[in-house]
């Protein structure tokens, strides 16, 4: 108890400021399915491309929409989407390649880093987009098509850092002791790679909102009215010059919330890592 | 080692096998019909039939299967639908684009990275690992179809100092060429650079950490020979990790940057290929990709062997 | 601009270094020409897609007749020809030295070579129906070819004109889809496939010698992509320019001329006549009530487009102005839904890739979530939009712009894709065929007009205009669209 309570004292910058920027988006998502200023769904023609105003903080786009609340309403789909995306990706790969350390060199790990390298072999946004040539575009497909792609990401990431660390006399001194294979990876391994699994988590999640954004920009996400950051980029980067709040508000969106959650993830990594601790 | 390099070549040739098989069933699910595309709105049946059959669209799945691999082991990747050339020289003449730019991109961002990462390891909570930290946030955070916008906006619209996009082909010179691809290639290699330079910091302090480093500096080796030595050399195996997904990424992956500067790509092939229903050229530069990527796992497996001899004890 | 100034003066110069090279080369006789789509092939007789003829239509292959840019039908490589009596032959005298590209000579073989060729049974031409109504080919002398009708068409000569009906020859033919060779005044010297197509000038045409010596189409499918190569000056003219809001910005330039044309595109919210709601009448006039054409025009293409009430050109002289019985009326639409029984009905409209559909689409959901009728919109790519709306008539709205001239003939045919089915207007469409009489025509043509708008057959929106921009120093460029072509010919630089 309290070496948390000692944790939390020392809560490092990195951490307030990522999760002030990742909670500003959840927020601003979690509060758009109850409340926006303006229906995303109303259209106005006449009043689109407006300055920022008293009724439109941010300004209208190019159908008179309120601009902040499509950004509101579009963190709900960027954030749900790379969530999934991430959780399938680590609940998939970081097991896989857990298994494949403590077997290196067996059959089995030859079996999951082939399937792995086979899944990561193919070009992701070249399969994304035959996945909604196949089903059609939605949300549900991005998520899907990102998910996937996690997967051999985190298996690869996982085993080439457990493997150095099965190398190490520690683990030697575990074995001698008698634990199995699977109680030294979760109990030993797992630990001693966390913080490498945390930068990558913090990379795949970032990723997973640029790919959500990126797929969306290509028109392969989330299909209007559902407004979407992506979508709203490319839907209005033809106006930079005399609207540029349409394309800058969103791209400044996805920076910040890639931005919040790369800090976020920093910030717990220093919190987490008990090396890292030690030394201060 | 050799017994290493022939299970790894083994493995290769099997996950070629399963990913052919996994290409051609996914081919097969998209719907729409090549020549109806190609006909258009007020095309009749019998004219579509007839553009079918010219197509060599007719056959079970089987044997279509087996007329594509044979045809690719011998080096015959089929037919385009819609340009009627040879895939394998649609795919050539779009290499000469991809290759240099995945190239072009990831030198910079490898030799923006490695010396970054290695400085803000070495000066550790201090004021340059922050700054550096700060920015690599911040250029892992920026789209890079964002950032391909701004840069477009800044160095064609506004200075004119290069062409918005567009490629000239290498018979105008190889200068035009690589000014061609300079803007293309920064805005692929800002996120790849700040991620390489985040993992070879991370990696760098993780050797660092590592008690035989602890010993070598009570044993009074310098700050800088340390991480020169060891930590540089160590790191190396996470670092050569990324840089290899990385390379596939690129080769691949630039189809939202080749559409953006508009460049004659392997992605924007085939981006084109799936819209256009030009399958044949999907299937094989889906299957050329793939064969690229396991290649290139395969050597970085080898590299392992090679940079920790630990690994390939059997 | 101010950028340029706060540069560092090296930077500047190390750029003009690199970029020396390419300002000298600004000549006066290329031109570089931006296009959205890329053919898939070269060969206008055996594909359909409008990029084909953007780039070879007038330029690499003539017929024996061509459109103007007025939209007015010419002499081409025939250079006179004489109608009998009951309008069913005609004797077309051809040009005389006319070569083809490879050097050969084009004579009334070739003529009855290509003809026969795009009416034969197994034929690929995307426009076989323009030619059905050929009886027979004959090869009178080398320099006369005499055309047979089954019966009389008062459009065969309009017929000739389109690039589906360009003279080729028998011994290029074959390797037409990726070397073309014709009898226009530019060859096709490379194609660099996924990127541009370079012509040059033809040394030995046979008519009047062209100012330009190069052109280049390149292919840019993306709009901003556009909108920053024609600023960038990459682009000398993107005469199909995909980004209308972005006009005002090119008129404001001086480096730049904003051409603002018509085309044959009737932009229409397609209605599935057969499907479950929609075959109801008075559904239909609902949603033609519901939807507010100008504000359509106005956010979806920047206020470019002249509102339609029928699947009729407004610049054509026979147009009737309609739209007065589909106004913007959301009571009416209400009313008439009620009427139906229909007042929450949901409707799955399906978009097409370009832009009038997409920004269209979600303006058009709007306004008929205003009466209540709800939309699930599903944006397809065209494969998907071919297979599942044209092919598979599996959808309730769609919006797509037809662009083929004079097509109402296709609200006769009960199995196209909005399949509508009324004795009445295919009898309309009979009589059109064999008259030939110009009033008896005209009245016809406007029957036919009313006919499908009293029907409510589709949602007509508006016309699609043609929006282009160009350095102001070109002369010459087609400001409406009469056929789809970028017509090179008379196209020079002035300076």
């Amino acid at each position: 108890m309290r070496q948390v309570t000692s944790a939390f004292v020392k809560m490092p910058t990195s951490l307030i400021v990522g999760i002030m920027l990742t909670s500003l988006f959840l927020v601003a998502a979690l509060v758009s399915f109850l409340w926006t200023p303006h229906a995303v769904e109303s259209l106005n023609i006449a009043a689109r491309l407006q300055p920022p105003s008293g009724d439109h903080l941010l300004g209208t786009d190019h159908f008179g929409r309120d601009m902040l609340s499509m950004l509101m309403v579009g963190a709900r789909t960027s954030i749900a989407v790379a969530i999934v995306a991430v959780g399938i990706g680590m609940g998939l790969g970081v097991p896989l390649g857990l298994l494949a350390a403590a077997h290196r060199g067996g059959w089995l790990d030859d079996l999951v880093m082939r399937g792995n390298d086979l899944v990561f072999a193919f070009p992701s946004l070249v399969i994304a987009i035959l996945i909604t040539a196949v089903f059609g575009p939605s949300a549900f497909n991005a998520i899907l098509a990102i998910g996937i792609f996690n997967m051999p990401v985190f298996a690869r990431v996982t085993r080439g850092s457990a493997l150095a660390v099965w190398t190490q006399d520690f683990i030697l001194a575990a074995r001698v002791s008698g634990k199995g294979a699977a109680r030294i990876s979760v109990e030993h391994i797992l630990p001693n790679i966390a913080n490498v699994l945390i930068v990558q988590g913090t990379i795949q999640f970032s990723l997973g909102i640029l790919a959500e954004a990126g797929l969306s920009y290509v028109g392969l996400g989330a299909q209007p009215p559902l407004p979407s950051w992506g979508r709203m980029l490319a839907d209005s980067q033809t106006m930079i010059s005399f609207a540029p709040h349409l394309a800058v508000l969103p791209g400044l969106a996805i920076i910040a919330t890639v931005l919040g959650l790369n800090l976020t993830g920093d910030g717990l990594r220093d919190l987490l890592d008990p090396r890292l601790r030690r030394q201060r | 080692m050799l017994s290493y390099i022939l299970s790894r070549l083994v493995a290769l040739l099997a996950s070629l096998a399963v990913a052919s098989v996994v290409i051609f069933v996914m081919i097969e699910m998209v719907p729409g019909d090549p020549a109806a595309f190609m006909l258009g709105l007020n095309a009749a049946p019998d004219t579509v039939a007839a553009l079918r059959a010219e197509l060599g669209l007719g056959g079970s799945p089987v044997e279509r299967y087996l007329r594509w691999v044979t045809g690719m082991v011998q080096g015959d990747f089929g037919i385009s639908y819609t340009y009627q050339v040879p895939v394998a020289e649609l795919v050539a003449a779009r290499l000469m684009v991809s290759l240099p730019l995945a190239v072009m991109a990831l030198l910079l961002s490898t030799l923006i990275a490695l010396p970054v990462g290695l400085y803000a390891a070495s000066r550790r909570g201090r004021a340059g690992d922050w700054s550096v930290m700060g920015i690599t946030q911040l250029g892992i955070a920026i789209p890079n179809f964002w950032f391909a916008m701004i840069l477009v906006v800044i160095f064609a619209i506004q200075l004119r100092w290069f062409s918005a996009g567009g490629f000239p082909g290498w018979d105008a010179g190889v200068l035009a060429c690589l000014k061609a691809l300079i803007l293309p290639a920064v805005a692929l290699a800002l996120p790849q650079a700040s991620i390489l330079a985040r993992v070879m910091r991370s990696a760098v302090l993780e050797v660092l950490d590592q008690d035989y480093i602890r010993t070598a500096r009570a044993k009074g080796l310098s700050h800088r020979r340390t991480l020169t030595d060891h930590a540089f050399r160590n790191a190396l195996i996470p670092v050569l990790t990324i840089i290899g997904l990385q390379f596939s990424f690129l080769i691949a992956g630039a189809i939202i940057i080749e559409n953006v500067f508009f460049l004659p790509g392997l992605g924007r092939l085939v981006f084109q290929g799936i819209t256009q229903r030009d399958l044949i050229v999907v299937e094989s530069v889906v299957m050329l990709l793939v064969f690229a990527v396991i290649l290139v796992n395969f050597m970085v497996d080898i590299a392992y062997g090679i940079a920790d001899p630990r690994l390939r004890r059997q | 601009m101010t950028l340029h100034r706060t540069a560092p003066a090296w930077l500047a110069l190390a750029a003009a270094t690199i970029m020396g090279a390419q300002t000298a080369l600004a000549a006066q006789t290329s031109i570089t020409v931006g296009m959205q789509l890329e053919p898939p092939n070269l060969d206008p007789t055996g594909g359909a897609a409008a990029a084909i003829d953007e780039v070879v239509y007038a330029n690499v292959f003539e017929g024996l007749t061509r459109y103007r840019a007025d939209g007015s039908v010419a002499p081409a490589l025939a250079k006179s020809w004489t109608i009998s009596d009951d309008g069913l032959v005609y004797s077309f005298t051809l040009h005389s030295g006319v070569k083809f590209h490879d050097g050969s000579a084009m004579d009334a073989e070739d003529v009855k070579f290509s003809l026969d060729r795009a009416r034969a049974e197994d034929s690929t031409n995307a426009q076989k129906r323009l030619f059905t109504g050929i009886a027979s080919v004959d090869v009178v002398d080398p320099m006369t070819v005499k055309i047979t009708l089954s019966n009389p068409d008062g459009g065969f000569i309009t017929n000739l004109a389109w690039g589906d009906a360009v003279i080729v020859a028998p011994e290029s033919i074959d390797a037409a889809k990726t070397a073309p060779v014709g009898t226009g005044p530019f060859t096709v010297s490379r194609w660099v496939q996924g990127d541009r197509v370079e012509l040059a000038r033809n040394p030995d045409y046979w008519g009047d010698a062209v100012a330009l010596e190069k052109a280049t189409f390149k292919f840019i499918s993306d709009p901003t992509a556009a909108f920053a190569a024609m600023m960038a000056g990459d682009i000398d003219a993107f005469p199909g320019y995909p980004a209308p809001e972005t006009l005002p910005q090119f008129d404001a330039d001086p480096r730049f001329r904003v051409m603002v044309g018509s085309t044959e595109g009737e932009t229409i919210l397609s209605t599935n006549n057969k499907a479950e709601h929609l075959s109801d009448i008075r559904i239909r006039q609902a949603i033609a009530h519901a939807i507010d054409r100008q504000a359509i025009i106005d956010g979806a293409m920047f206020g470019f487009g002249t509102p339609i009430g029928t699947h009729f050109a407004p610049h054509n002289p026979d147009y009737v102005d309609l739209t007065g019985g589909s106004m913007h009326d959301p009571d009416r639409a209400r009313a008439l839904l009620k009427e139906a029984g229909a007042e929450n009905i949901t409707l799955s409209l399906k978009l097409p890739p370009p832009s009038y559909a997409r920004r269209g689409g979600e303006i058009i959901a709007a306004q008929l979530r205003e009466v209540g009728i709800g939309t699930e919109i599903e944006n397809l790519e065209w494969a998907q939009w071919l297979e599942q709306v044209f092919r598979g008539k599996d959808f309730d709205l769609t919006i797509v712009s037809h662009t083929e001239p004079m097509d109402i003939g296709i609200y006769a045919n009960p199995d196209y894709y909005f399949q509508y089915d009324s004795a009445d207007f295919q009898g309309l469409i009979n009589d059109l065929k064999l008259a030939s009489d110009p009033a008896e025509r005209k009245s016809l043509l406007q029957a036919a007009q009313r006919r499908i708008a009293d029907d409510y057959v589709n949602g007509y929106l508006f016309q699609l205009a043609r929006t282009g921009v160009a350095n102001a120093k070109i002369n010459g460029l087609w400001e409406n669209a009469p056929t789809q072509a970028n017509d090179l010919t008379g196209v020079s630089w002035s300076d």
